[in-house]
Order: C-alpha cells, then structure tokens, then sequence
C-alpha cells in the first residue's frame, strides 16, 4: 500500500484542465438564476443527484466525475446524499411514472433557493422514450430545468462543464 | 434429454437458431415441475396478448440446449409456473401487471413492474420481539438506481430483505413493440447503460438469426473486443466500488483511473465512451483502423501493468478483508436453482458461462479460462471478477493478433412479407442476457422480450444478506451490482 501512497507522491497530477464555462449554456440561464444564486452560492454548490428512471449510462458518466482526471471537488462542487444539503437537483432519465412522486418530494425537500439541472437526452425532453406511456417525458414535465445538458450520456467533461457554467453565472 | 421429452409431439413453430414449440396446458406444467426439479433451468417467461412463452435450458446436454415453450391462453390465464419454482414468481407477476394474464396457483400476484395507482403495497412481514423495519429508498443517498428496500432487522442484524424495484419501468418492450429494427437496436442498446454493447448484441444476434443472416468474421472479432472493453470497465469499476463501500478509497482512486483510461480507449477507437450504437444487425457501426488497434493494445499493456499492483494491494490488506471475507454468502444450491448468471454465479460453484457453453463467434474458437469459486461470498465475487479483467485483457489480445480482414457489416436481406423469430443468449459484464424477437412481414419488430441476468439476481442478494450486519449491505449489493434499469424495462 505504501508503494501506491508513494507512488501519488511523485506522479504528475492526472487532472485535466478545467473545460471553462459554456456560451451557449451560459445563455440558456435565465435572468432569474443570476439574481437567485450570486447570493447562495459562492464558489460552492451542493448536488443531489437523481435518477429518474434513467438507463444507468448517465450514472455512469456523473459518477465519472469523482474520478482522478475530472475531480470535480476540486470546484468546490460536490454530491451530497440529502436533498436538504443540496442547491441543485441533478436529474437524470425521462421521468417514469413511478419516479414522479418520489422526484417531487425531493425537490419539496431541497431548500429554496433551488435549481434543476436536467442531464442527458432523457432527462432534457425524453430521448429515446419520449413516447412511452409509462415515461413523462424529460424533467420539464414535472419541475422546470434551469439548465440542460445534451448527450446520450453526456461526457464528464461535457456535464462538468455545464456545472462550472452555472458557477460562473453565479458569480458574474 | 429432457427438453426433447418435454416438448414431443408438440407444434414447431420456426425460430432460430433454438426451437419453439406451442405446448398444451399438460406439457405446460409437466415443464414447470421439471424446472422444479432441477433437470433443466429457467432462461425466461414472458407474455404477448394472448400467451405465455418460457424458455428452458439444458445445461448438462453437451453443447447445451434452449426449448421454448409458448402456450395459448384464450381464457386469460395459464397455470403457474412459480407455484412449482420460485425463481419464475418475480417474471409471473410481470406478465400479470403488463398482460393481464393470471398465472393460475401463483403463490404471489402482488403488483411489480407496474404499481398502479393509489393502492398500498404490502411487504412480507417478519414478527417477533425486538424486530424493527428499516426503509430505504427509492431514491438512495449516492448516485445509483432507485428502488426500494425493506429491511427487517434485530438490532444490527438483518433478518429480511424484501426488494421493491419497477420505479425505473420505462415501457421499453412496449416501444420496441412496432419498432423499425434500427431505431429497436438503439432502444435495446439503453435496456441497461453499463451494459450497452451486450445488449445490443443479444438484439442483433437475434434479429440476425431471424433474418437467416451471420455478421461477417471481422465484425464478430470487433464486437467481441467492445463486449471485452465494457466486462473490463464494468469490473474494473466495481473492483473499486467494492473496496470503497468497505471505507478504502484508494482502491477506487485506482480502479477509477483504470476505468477511465477504458473508457476513453474506448471513445478514441469507436467513438463513444460506452460503445453506444456501435453494433448494427448485420455487424458493426465502427471498423477498427490501425490508430485504433494501437489504443487498443496501449491499453492492455497499461492495464496490466497496474492492475496486479492493485490485485496485491486488495489481497494484503487485513482490514479489507475483514469486510468482504464470509460476507454476504450467496448459497450454491440456490444459486443453481435460480440459475443466476455471471460472477454472482461462478462465485458460487455454478460454471456457467454462455461464451463457453454455447459459444457464439469469435468464442467458437478461442480458448480462455472461466473462474469459478465456491464460497459465494463478497471476496469470491471480487476474485472471479479479478480473474475475468485477467481473461478480458487476454482474450482481447488474441482476437487483435487474429483479426480477420473483410468487410464489417453484411446488408440485410429484402423483406420478404412473412413473419420471421430469432432468439439469443449472449455473455454480458453481469451474466447472459437473452433476447427473443419476432419480426412482421414489414421487418418491423412485432414482438421483442429482453431478460437480464439481475432477474435471477435480485432475489439471491435478498437471500445473501440474512444474518448479516446492515452496515455490510452497500459491501454485498455492490459485489452483486444488479441492474435496475435492465430488469425494470
Ligand atoms: S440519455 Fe442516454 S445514457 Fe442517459 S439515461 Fe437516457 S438513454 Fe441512458
């Protein structure tokens, strides 16, 4: 195990540049969350993650941005397991039917102020399962997403890059 | 044989490359208790308007064989299978909620993909002084699927796990239902996203057999070594996984890097992290280029040279194993009636594995080792997948120095206006998936059913965490790693 501690000890970082925030998703932020969040957020923001009836592949990429090349905390953002540390909703897939009570009551238990930030084609407007009777069709049918990020699934550097968009907004 | 016993004088309907047969109610059920008795396992039971198909597997025949069972019941209902054998109760109550079939005898018919409207679920109680229930979910405290979990427990002991999934039901059988075959393929790639790519061939594999047509050497030899890549970023994260649920961070540090060095692989030769829609009926959406063949073994060569440090790491460190040894046994004689696949099987005696019992190209003609364990705990879960990142990158090696030449898709023959079924079983990261599908005279899917390996998964973690501490819950769910998404559809 030492041989490994070590090892970090020497090795370059792995950690990618940061991606910078994203013009056109910076446009897409409402008037409404630039007042809300230059007071609530400084350079932190607290995400609660949900899966709301996703394939899993958006999980995937989100989770990949705890690994050592994104290191997302490095940001100041982090995950955090209760709806009532959080800022934001991260949600993912296109809202079954049985996954709209229990998004609801974790968007009633987040604290205001509170966004939404829909994650992968699913989550933006249904994808794939738009159709479906048993799917409601993206976030908006339930709570409306201040931000959307594209992809099916979005790359890491894609979703942390629509995450440091919403900090950059916040701080402008 | 036993499938040949089973199905004498009945109706043969034309599938490929196994046979369907349309039974009666008699045969129906003498199939039923052979399940029960344990000469043939269950592969899946599923429903269309109208029937009930079940599809059975001989393990011992050498090559191992698949029967379909399909019987007609005009009436609404067909007589229970799960009364006969547990592992089909969970599948019955499926068919109940989205076909409306009653499986006659059932021992339980409470709702489970579709949970209605309004009406309270009842969970199995467990009585007794100092019993207390704990419930968790459906939406957890990480970043993983939602379902419900309800534990009964004794001060810090669990008594009972009773599982409640269907919060990620999607309809996705009832999409496919109708569905062009490549707009079908895409949807079946997003059954289960860690499992794209073996997904997506179970799809093609079936539609191929239906269509009477093999996908080209060179494109079997590429699928192979994207269903590789995804078992060795599935493992390799959940090697991680494991150790972090058990408070040692490092190791997922490590396993994270390495399974994103895959993943990116992955994106630099065909385009896409997971490898989504990369497989086509008929073959493969991506060639692989020289550049490509090059990433490919940089890879492997920088797995393997990390990845034993790892393993040494995992096996010397006393406090880790502390948590995962004895831990979360998954029994092998249950483990054998319920079939289950993948490393939760072969970490639990049954040496089951589809590319070796009935292999399909480039399987055909590649050697490699299958792992198998008998403690069935979360250690063994761990080493059989250690051992499978070991074959992975070794399979993945000889199929590139083999790699045959020629095109990589073969064009789809014309439609002809007649109904056409296939059927396949393929080795996913988790254990087989099967798909069958029946195609109508448009080429269109009339019919598509997919089963993934966590059905006969789920209800063995339930098992394997009796008598355990809830605090090693995380430690046995994520050594099991069930699909939610896969199984709910
Ligand atoms: S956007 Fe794509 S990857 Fe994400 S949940 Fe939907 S199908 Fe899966």
């Amino acid at each position: 195990m030492r041989k490994e501690l070590f090892a970090g000890l020497v090795l370059p970082p792995l950690t990618e540049a940061s991606p910078g925030a994203d013009d056109a998703l910076l446009a897409a932020l409402g008037p409404e969350f630039e007042r809300a969040t230059r007071r609530r957020l400084g350079r932190s923001l607290a995400i609660r993650e949900v899966d709301a009836g996703s394939c899993n592949g958006c999980e995937l990429e989100i989770h990949a941005l705890g690994n050592a090349f994104y290191d997302l905390e490095r940001f100041g953002i982090r995950f955090v397991a209760s709806p009532r540390h959080a800022d934001l909703l991260l949600v993912t897939g296109p809202v079954t039917r049985h996954m709209r009570e229990a998004l609801e009551r974790t968007w009633t238990a987040v604290p205001a102020p509170k966004w939404v930030v829909a994650a992968g084609n699913c989550a933006c407007d249904g994808g794939l399962f738009q159709e479906s009777p048993a799917c409601l069709g993206g976030v908006d049918a339930i709570l409306k997403a201040d931000l959307r990020i594209k992809g099916c699934p979005p790359r890491p550097v894609e979703l942390l890059r629509g995450l440091l968009t919403l900090l950059e907004a916040a701080q402008r | 044989m036993p499938l040949t016993h089973l199905i004498a004088d009945q109706y043969p309907v034309t599938t490929a490359p196994w046979p369907r047969f349309r039974v009666d109610r008699e045969s129906w059920s003498r199939a039923a208790q052979t399940l029960a008795s344990g000469e043939v396992s269950l592969v899946s039971l599923w429903a269309e308007p109208g029937q009930v198909h079940l599809a059975l597997l001989d393990e011992a025949a050498s090559p191992a064989e698949i029967a379909i069972l399909s019987l007609a019941c005009p009436e609404g209902h067909f007589p229970s299978v799960g009364a006969h054998h547990a592992p089909a109760i969970r599948l019955e109550r499926t068919i109940r909620d989205l076909f409306g079939l009653e499986p006659a005898g059932a021992p339980d018919i409470r709702p489970w993909l579709d949970h209605g409207q309004g009406a309270s679920y009842r969970f199995l109680g467990a009585e007794g002084p100092g019993l207390h229930q704990v419930p968790v979910g459906p939406v957890h405290a990480g970043i993983i699927e939602p379902g419900h979990f309800r534990f009964t427990v004794h001060g810090e002991t669990v008594v009972r796990l009773e599982e409640r999934l269907g919060y990620v039901h999607r309809g996705l059988e009832g999409l496919l239902a109708g569905a062009p075959l490549d707009r079908a393929i895409r949807l079946a790639g997003r059954a289960s996203g860690d499992s794209t790519v073996a997904y997506a061939l179970a799809f093609a594999r079936a539609a191929e057999a239906a269509l009477g047509i093999e996908a080209p050497a060179r494109a079997a030899s590429i699928r192979a070594v994207m269903a590789e890549l995804e078992r060795l970023a599935n493992h390799l994260g959940d090697i991680g996984a494991i150790a972090n649920d058990a408070a040692f961070a490092l190791m997922l540090a490590h396993c994270g890097i390495l399974r994103e060095r895959v993943l990116r692989t992955a994106d630099e030769v065909f385009g896409h992290r997971l490898m989504m829609d990369r497989i086509a009926i008929g073959g493969v959406a991506t060639d692989l280029t020289g550049a490509g063949l090059r990433h490919i073994r940089a890879l492997t060569t920088y797995v393997r040279r990390y990845f034993p440090g790892l393993v040494q790491l995992y096996d010397r460190t006393a406090s880790l194993q502390d948590r995962t040894v004895g831990t979360g046994i998954a029994k092998p004689d249950l483990v054998r009636r319920f079939a289950a696949g993948g490393f939760i099987g072969r970490a639990s005696c049954r040496a089951f594995d589809v590319r070796r019992a009935l292999p399909y190209p480039p399987y055909d003609r590649l050697a490699f080792e299958m792992p198998v364990r008998g403690e069935g705990d979360v250690n063994a879960r761990v080493w059989i997948r250690i051992l499978e990142v070991e074959q992975s990158l070794a399979l993945i090696d000889r199929i590139l120095e083999r790699l045959p030449d020629g095109p990589v898709a073969t064009s789809l023959p014309a439609i002809d206006g007649t109904g056409r079924e296939g059927v396949a079983l393929v080795e996913g990261f988790r254990g087989d998936i099967f798909a069958w599908l029946s195609l109508d005279g448009e080429g269109r899917v009339a019919r598509c059913h997919l089963r993934d390996p966590s059905w006969f998964q789920w209800p063995l973690l339930e098992a394997a965490i009796e008598g355990n501490i809830l605090a090693d819950f995380p430690l046995c769910n994520k050594s099991f790693n069930c699909s939610y998404a896969g199984h709910d559809l």
